[in-house]
């Protein structure tokens, strides 16, 4: 759509006014919408720690090449968290682990928990069980896609583990 | 299905009983857990079947432990639209998991487990949230019994967790403890001496945030703020709470001071201030909900100052919760429009007032 003004550049604010009780609508670009007072620049300075951290990741994204990388386990990229600020699981802080403690040290001042741990919680625990969950999702797979033979190899495994 | 309120051990509303340090000032303590399951992706990345199985498994885990075995269990998604709402403004779930955010649609396989003065809220944007109420100022007694809760869940469920960050979460400003320490604590002197501004300003420095009435994106209504903890990871849970405890002490002897400021320069204005606010609530025949908030905080006021007497911090407590809209809809059994809510929570107000206030003329 072309600016109602300049009738060159692309419109991209759109306006509904309402004079005398007529509604029409307004297609301004940018520079024409400047002109007429109208603010078109949402500010990005930061107003909460999540927003500085977020906008801590784009920068950062920005240098590293490994924008698109994905968690392996959720297939959550970076640009995802990104978008949406949320981590998809547990294995995306191993993932992203190089940008993330830098972020997480921003947002927290520190990097290290001190506080509460739970035997459960113990690392070797979360790792087994985040391989016996991604085990099951290959043997579903494999069942779906009848290969049976895989489908048996990873069970022995899930019960080995189990 | 349908839900019997009932059921829910105290309405899940214990904490309305206005008892414990400074209740006419802070209103409850909370604290809130956010803890995740090993082996499943996070609730908003996983699949309706691996929430369900969290849902499962989270619920046959309660029934074996001692501190949530008595626990009310609510499938939030199977609930209809004014029966979350009314979960809502019990505190007792989130917006997040009441789907207000999402079209009033409640996320797959949503679940809470509810106690008098506790709960577990399932497939929130953490798998878990663990949360415990307690009526007035008291932070550290709420924090020894989430432990407690934590302690019995984390046993026996594998968190997800990481040796250096701590308990891992959804949202990277909840790593570590994912621990939120608030109160919901009642201002209008520092509002009305203007000296808000300033108090809120401090909190910030000192690592703490403040939200409105119903937590995150709320409005401030009523004077109401919820102050809590702004950091999660580097500190231990009891000197998280620690800070709060102690910023939130300097906010209430600050407020107390701005009582006391009112009364003695401005003390007939103030009392014809309340005395209004009474009048209005005691005899309105058309009440909106933003107006009953207002009124309600001047009550309380009047209260707190011992300007009344005869008023207890429960039937205020009580006015706040059960005059909101879904509550009112929840008793008429029908929703109601916003202007049908005003006329019922006028009657319901003057009703209240009626029989619980003991006034003198």
């Amino acid at each position: 759509m072309v600016c109602d003004t300049c009738r060159e550049r692309d419109a991209v604010v759109h306006l509904t006014q309402i004079v005398e009780a007529v509604v029409s609508q307004v297609h301004l670009c940018e520079q024409c919408a400047a002109a007429r007072g109208i603010e078109t620049t949402v500010s990005t300075a930061p107003k909460s720690p999540l927003g500085d951290f977020l906008q801590a990741v784009q920068q950062q994204a920005a240098q590293l090449p490994g924008d698109a990388a994905r968690c392996s386990y959720c297939g959550t990229s970076l640009r995802d968290f990104r978008a949406s600020g949320r981590l998809g699981c547990a294995q995306c802080y191993g993932a992203f682990e190089q940008s993330l403690r830098e972020l997480l040290r921003r947002v927290h001042g520190s990097t290290r928990h001190e506080g509460w741990r739970h035997e459960a919680s113990d690392p070797d625990v979360v790792a087994r069980e985040a391989t016996l969950a991604a085990l099951r999702t290959r043997l579903s797979r494999a069942i779906e896609g009848e290969a049976f033979e895989e489908a048996a190899a990873l069970r022995d495994q899930i019960r080995g583990l189990e | 299905m349908t839900l019997d309120l009932s059921l829910l051990p105290d309405g899940g509303l214990q904490w309305l009983i206005g008892s414990g340090d400074h209740a006419g000032i802070v209103l409850s303590s909370r604290i809130r857990l956010a803890r995740n399951l090993a082996g499943f992706a996070f609730p908003t990345r996983a699949r309706e079947g691996e929430r369900l199985r969290v849902l499962h498994q989270v619920k046959a885990t309660a029934a074996r432990l001692p501190s949530l075995r008595n626990a009310a269990f609510v499938r939030v998604d199977e609930c209809s639209r004014l029966e979350r709402q009314v979960l809502h403004e019990r505190h007792l779930v989130s917006r997040e998991l009441v789907g207000l955010d999402r079209n009033n649609e409640a996320p797959a396989a949503a679940g809470v487990l509810v106690t008098g003065d506790a709960g577990v809220m399932v497939n929130e944007e953490d798998h878990l949230r663990v949360q415990v109420f307690r009526s007035g100022f008291d932070v550290l007694g709420a924090l020894r019994h989430a432990e407690v809760l934590d302690m019995e869940l984390g046993a026996a469920l594998p968190y997800a967790a990481h040796a250096e960050f701590g308990f891992l979460t959804a949202c990277p400003t909840n790593t570590g403890t994912g621990l939120r320490a608030s109160v919901l604590i009642h201002l209008p002197g520092l509002v009305l001496t203007q000296e808000i501004g300033k108090v809120l300003q401090g909190l910030q420095h000192m690592g703490l945030t403040y939200r409105g009435l119903y937590g995150e994106g709320s409005d401030v209504l009523g004077n109401l703020f919820q102050i809590s903890n702004q950091t999660t990871l580097g500190r231990s849970e009891e000197d998280l709470a620690d800070q709060l405890v102690r910023v939130v002490r300097r906010v209430i002897e600050r407020e107390e001071e701005a009582r006391g400021v009112l009364s003695r320069d401005a003390g007939y204005i103030i009392e014809d201030k309340l005395w209004r606010a009474y009048g209005t609530l005691r005899h309105a025949r058309n009440l909106p909900a933003e107006e009953a908030m207002n009124l309600l905080s001047g009550l309380r006021l009047a209260a707190g100052m011992n300007l009344v007497s005869g008023l207890s911090v429960y039937t205020l407590n009580k006015l706040l919760i059960f005059s909101q809209s879904a509550h009112l809809s929840h008793t008429a059994g029908r929703m109601l429009t916003d202007g049908e809510a005003n006329l019922a929570r006028a009657r319901y107000v003057r009703q209240i007032l009626a029989n619980e206030a003991r006034l003198p003329d």
